[in-house]
């Protein structure tokens, strides 16, 4: 689903974010992205969303060569990937019901499909009863959870996720963390950046380690396991 | 597919409300804009009405271009008559009117009260006069000045006169004043692209991290540029609506005025204010500048942003 094969970025200025990184994830794989803040965590989930472009190496999603992808098509490849953000960034002018619902407003379903959709997606994230409510008065928890219900509303095949549950304490972390691993189970591929170790470390899932730039190390599941 | 265009167009129908909805809230700043719009076109609008209201009463003294033919003070009355039926048949002519000497003494006397000088006089100085009225499909200059020479070319005739030199004059300074409406009009049209281009500008600098989420989703820059661009129509529309409505009650108030001027002329004019054409130009021209306005600062500002 995402291949990286000698990927590097170098930012005008001369500063690499990432260097020579190679790695595959296998489509319905979910996998966590850690290091310390400035290795490059964001900068690769960026390469994947097309927010930035690699400067050298091939980044494929979803087999597609994401350099060959022209501006102009750059949201058609962000409809097929949710993304999810530290600070979820939601439309605070709208409701949850509104916020769930934009992707497909920007895709042009009709508004029956779109009230079936988002109904479904709040259900899942356990926010249906919020459906009318502003995200201001959502607790920080409940807020992420309107963020993922977004991003996965349109069924992407990718959810990638920027230090979801970094304001978080750690009973709703291991909340947001479950409601990724069932978005998981039914073949979504997950890529959720974090940098807390102790939660990660916890969970079967295979670690991939960013340090100073470069892929530092690549955790296979069974050794967090034993 | 016909879902497809369906949902398409009520998507658009929805941006259309939405944007409407989303320039309500802020009743005031959305008056003074389209104000500012509205005075801007106001002005040239109105200034096309009055020139087209000239123009139609010049138009009347168009057709009273009249040629007068004073003969020789030696043509006896008969002489007169024969030259009077000859002038009638020609085609050109559209009326001929014969004022003897007699008749041009007594019009003299009663119209110049000079009555009792005119009595010391021993002769009648005035010559009898033709005149003639040259038919209006003819009537262009140089037909004109053709039909002149062609008179002044016949017996008894001693000056053909054809008075044209002020309306020519009319006419050119009128060219003038047609022209610096045009220049006037787009320099103000101009004004109206800036400010309706500067208000959506801000727009989206207030809608950024909006606009930040959506390109995020996977929104395309059309969809973007949809509310933004019916933005610049309401503002067109509002704003053409407000300079009709202005340039009607300025032309209203002046038209008592005008008309009782030109009855005092007794002449039938009567003033036009607008007509459905101008008026429909007016609003069309104000929603197009509001759309290319609005187009061109998204055009501008909409690639700046992007998702970091």
């Amino acid at each position: 689903m995402i291949r990286f094969s000698h990927a590097s970025k170098r930012y005008p200025g001369g500063y690499d974010a990432l260097q020579d990184v190679s790695f595959h994830l296998k489509p319905g794989e979910m996998a966590f992205l850690t290091g310390h803040s400035g290795a490059g965590k964001s900068t690769l989930l960026k390469l994947v969303a097309l927010i930035e472009r690699a400067s050298r190496g091939q980044v494929i999603v979803n087999g597609q060569n994401l350099a060959k992808i022209p501006r102009r098509k750059i949201p058609y490849h962000r409809r097929n990937v949710g993304m999810i953000f530290q600070d979820h960034q939601l439309l605070f002018d709208r409701t949850v019901f509104d916020n769930v619902a934009l992707p497909l407003v920007i895709s042009g379903l009709s508004h029956q499909e779109i009230g079936k959709k988002v109904r479904a997606a709040l259900d899942k994230v356990g926010l249906l009863s919020k459906e009318r409510a502003y995200p201001i008065t959502l607790s920080g928890g409940e807020q992420q959870r309107v963020g993922i219900a977004r991003a996965v509303v349109n069924k992407p095949p990718l959810l990638l996720a920027d230090e979801p549950t970094g304001n978080l304490d750690p009973e709703l972390s291991r909340e947001i963390m479950s409601i990724f691993e069932q978005f998981s189970q039914v073949g979504v591929t997950v890529l959720i950046a974090s940098h807390d170790i102790d939660l990660i470390t916890h969970l079967p899932y295979r670690i991939l380690t960013l340090k100073n730039a470069r892929l530092s190390h690549d955790t296979a599941p069974s050794a967090v396991a034993s | 597919m016909i879902n497809v265009i369906q949902t398409y167009l009520l998507r658009h129908l929805q941006v259309f409300f939405y944007s409407l909805g989303q320039l309500m809230r802020s009743p005031l700043s959305l008056l003074m804009t389209s104000a500012v719009i509205g005075i801007a076109l106001a002005l040239p609008a109105g200034l096309h009405i009055v020139l087209k209201n000239v123009q139609s009463i010049s138009g009347d003294l168009d057709s009273a271009a009249q040629i007068s033919l004073f003969l020789k003070k030696s043509t006896s009355e008969r002489q007169a008559q024969q030259l009077l039926s000859q002038i009638r048949k020609m085609p050109q002519i559209n009326s001929v009117q014969y004022i003897s000497r007699q008749q041009a003494l007594a019009e003299f006397k009663r119209l110049s009260g000079f009555g009792n000088a005119l009595k010391a006089l021993e002769k009648n100085p005035l010559p009898a006069v033709i005149v003639v009225q040259p038919s209006i499909t003819q009537s262009n200059a140089r037909t004109t000045q053709a039909l002149v020479s062609e008179l002044q070319a016949k017996p008894h005739v001693d000056i053909a006169q054809l008075d044209m030199q002020w309306i020519k004059r009319l006419y050119s300074i009128m060219d003038i004043i047609r022209r610096g409406v045009v220049i006037l009009t787009g320099l103000l049209a101009l004004a109206v692209l800036l400010v309706i281009g500067n208000t959506i500008r801000l727009a989206i600098q207030n809608r950024r991290d909006e606009i930040v989420i959506i390109k995020l989703i996977g929104g395309t820059d059309r969809f973007i540029r949809r509310p933004f661009l019916y933005t610049g129509f309401w503002y067109g529309l509002l704003g053409g609506l407000i300079a009709l409505l202005l340039v009607v009650s300025s032309l209203l108030l002046l038209s008592g005025p005008i008309e009782a001027l030109t009855q005092s002329y007794e002449s039938p004019f009567s003033m036009q204010i607008i007509d459905f054409n101008s008026s429909s130009w007016l609003i069309l021209g104000s929603i197009l500048l509001g759309l290319s306005g609005s187009w061109v600062a998204v055009e501008r500002h909409l690639r700046e942003i992007e998702p970091t």
